[in-house]
């Protein structure tokens, strides 16, 4: 059991430095947000997930499902606001970006 | 192992929070810092999570919980006052 929870800690954390590096490297704004929103997503399950076989009990099932529930709901959420407010401000695409469906009078 | 692991998940959660910090300070525009530090709030959420792993606490899960809530209201706050001043 130990075991399997370890590869799910691992996994996590290697999701959630993927995360940061793709925040960091990406070439604007709207890549760094994908980067960090599945990443992070996935790799907090993954942790939840290890949570959860490290310590089955009823108390830390309940809260995990609902931590995971609740961020796989809001990242999707404040991901699309941040990406309206960044389109909406003018922020600049990437220089290679082959299609650009914003309205033009912006 | 897990004496092992639980180290390594936190030193590699706090490097990813490094990663992003940097990008908070850099970033050029003010969406990529509300984006570092949506991460840096989802990266928080994580460390109390496996620390609520290695001691057996529960108090943790609902201290990750709020932090959870709170960074998503965060968040919109900061969009919308981007949204607004972008256009003002």
């Amino acid at each position: 059991m130990d075991v399997v929870a370890s590869m799910f800690f691992v996994a996590g954390a290697t999701l959630a430095v993927l995360a940061g590096i793709g925040v960091l490297r990406m070439p604007d704004v709207f890549t760094r947000m994908q980067a960090s929103t599945k990443a992070s997503t996935l790799g907090l399950a993954c942790l939840l997930a290890g949570l959860v076989i490290r310590r089955p009990e009823a108390w830390v099932v309940i809260r995990a499902l609902s931590i995971a529930a609740f961020t796989m709901l809001t990242t999707s959420v404040g991901a699309h606001v941040i990406a309206r407010a960044a389109a909406a401000t003018g922020c600049l695409l990437w220089e290679g970006t082959r299609i650009d469906e914003r309205p033009s009078d912006r | 192992m897990l004496n092992i692991v639980i180290p390594l998940t936190l030193m590699l959660l706090a490097l990813a929070a490094i990663l992003s910090f940097a990008r908070l300070l850099r970033g050029p525009s003010l969406p990529d810092r509300v984006v570092s530090l949506d991460l840096i709030g989802v990266l928080i959420v994580g460390l109390t999570v496996v620390t609520a792993a290695s001691t057996g606490e529960h108090a943790f899960l609902d201290v990750a919980m709020v932090i959870a809530l709170v960074s998503f209201v965060g968040t919109v706050a900061y969009a919308r006052y981007v949204e607004r001043e972008g256009r003002s």
